[in-house]
């Protein structure tokens, strides 16, 4: 299968790549960049865009600054890099989500900012995206600018990225003491995307109550969600096995599950309830983990069960 | 456009136009055959090279995006009519029938060696995620990297 014809182009700069999209009639022109969804797209000819901006070379749009608030990732930054950052040992649910993405061949050339901007309902990094709370940031022509994660995306494969504008870096805050995160999913074989995909960062007080939830969803609705719902009734929660069983299945209202010829709408939502418990239990153990002598062992039983105070 | 790379370790200068896939030019323009168009959707993993050391599947990447890379294929592991250890290993480990996919599953394996000189089996099955063997499964292919690993590491 061979893409039909386009003009190739590889500007040397943001600036140069902003004016090579203003150039061409509004949507005739797309942004290249590991090409992992593009290329299979334009070889079906279900993508047909007149001119490819090949950005993968420009420099500062790949790697991992950390600094005091924020954890920076350039757009740029492909999955295996985010697989094995030495840069990310405090933030494993990086390593884990990278680890499902797709094949290994597929993560040395796709990026995080390709897949975010992409933006396919099944995709992985969305629910991260959203769970950590990432701001995008977007270069063009009337500068820079910042959207939040639950601003970013706006519909199936649509997302707030305007006429000219690039993903330049996915900016998150810095992790905080007693928070953990986790990313777990329900592959689909066939195609190595998600059919439902939940991604959950839990903060803890100093007695090992939830402090803050956030939860990121993918693969459910037709645009990533955060599970607001849920997240409020976690507040305050010891976090057990039992407990978060509970909370999970009585619902999370803000699921509007597709129904496609992998799954009915009632299955995905029941994938959806095992999956949030799964993804938070991790992320309450990682929370846990990171708070060297908190002690905080006697609010749950070996059972997981949550110890009753009298 | 003119694109200007190295095919295993051999400069190489190409007019190509910027549709043309890295498969479809090593294939058809450096009649490099050994590596194999199957699934032509990403998913099979018997077109993979290695570009700038890592492994990448060439039916999904543009002729264009390998300009000024280091592109390796099958041909460019071992010098003519010799075989590399991996090579050798899947010959005597019985690790291919019909043999399509197997440039593919070597040139994975190449990248996994040169990564990880002692991998358990679980990384090479998890290393061999983005391949696709139709005929034997995946047992004796796993034996013959074990035993390809063992034999580099002992440089023998």
């Amino acid at each position: 299968m061979i893409p039909a014809a386009f003009e190739y182009l590889r500007p040397r700069s943001l600036e140069e790549a902003v004016a090579c999209l203003l150039q061409r009639e509004p949507g005739t022109a797309a942004i290249l960049a590991g090409g992992m969804s593009l290329i299979p797209a334009m070889k079906l000819r279900l993508a047909r865009p007149a001119t490819l901006v090949d950005i993968v070379r420009l420099r500062g749009l790949a790697g991992i600054v950390r600094s005091a608030e924020h954890l920076r990732i350039g757009a740029l930054t492909t999955h295996a890099a985010l697989g094995g950052a030495p840069e990310l040992a405090r933030y494993p649910v990086f390593a884990e989500t990278a680890g499902v993405v797709a094949d290994p061949q597929i993560r040395h050339r796709g990026t995080l900012g390709g897949s975010l901007a992409y933006a396919h309902p099944a995709a992985d990094w969305p629910a991260v995206f959203l769970a950590l709370q990432g701001e995008a940031q977007l270069f063009g022509p009337q500068g820079r600018r910042s959207v939040p994660a639950e601003d970013f995306f706006t519909g199936i494969f649509e997302t707030t990225i305007g006429a000219g504008e690039i993903l330049t870096e996915i900016r998150f805050p810095s992790v905080r003491e007693r928070s953990g995160a986790a990313y777990s999913r329900m592959c689909l074989q066939a195609s190595g995307m998600a059919l439902v995909g939940v991604a959950a960062q839990i903060m803890l007080d100093a007695e090992g109550r939830i402090d803050h939830a956030s939860i990121g969803v993918t693969g459910v609705n037709a645009v990533p969600f955060r599970a607001r719902s849920l997240e409020m009734r976690l507040r305050g929660v010891l976090p057990a096995a039992a407990a978060l069983r509970d909370l999970c299945a009585t619902g999370i209202p803000e699921a509007e599950p597709l129904s496609d010829p992998h799954a009915a709408a009632d299955y995905r939502l029941q994938m959806l309830r095992i999956h949030a418990e799964r993804a938070l239990g991790r992320a309450f153990e990682r929370a846990r983990a990171a708070v060297p002598g908190l002690g905080y062992s006697a609010p749950v039983t070996r059972d997981g069960e949550p110890v009753v105070r009298p | 456009m003119k694109i200007s790379l190295h095919v295993n370790s051999r400069p190489v200068e190409a007019e190509v136009e910027p549709r043309l896939l890295l498969v479809h030019f090593l294939r058809e323009r450096l009649r490099l055959t050994g590596t194999h168009i199957g699934c032509d959707t990403s998913q099979c993993g018997a077109c993979t090279v290695h570009l700038d050391g890592c492994a990448v599947k060439s039916c999904t990447l543009l002729a264009v995006q390998a300009d000024g890379c280091e592109v390796i294929t099958i041909e460019g592991l071992a010098p003519e009519g010799t075989l590399h250890p991996l090579q050798a290993a899947f010959q005597e480990h019985h690790a291919l029938q019909c043999g399509f996919c197997t440039p593919g599953i070597v040139m994975v394996a190449h990248g996994l060696l040169g990564r990880d000189s002692a991998p358990g089996e679980a990384e090479i099955r998890a290393a061999l995620e983005g391949n696709r063997c139709r005929c034997t499964g995946y047992q004796n292919i796993v034996d013959a990297i074990r035993c390809a690993c063992e034999r580099v590491r002992e440089g023998t």
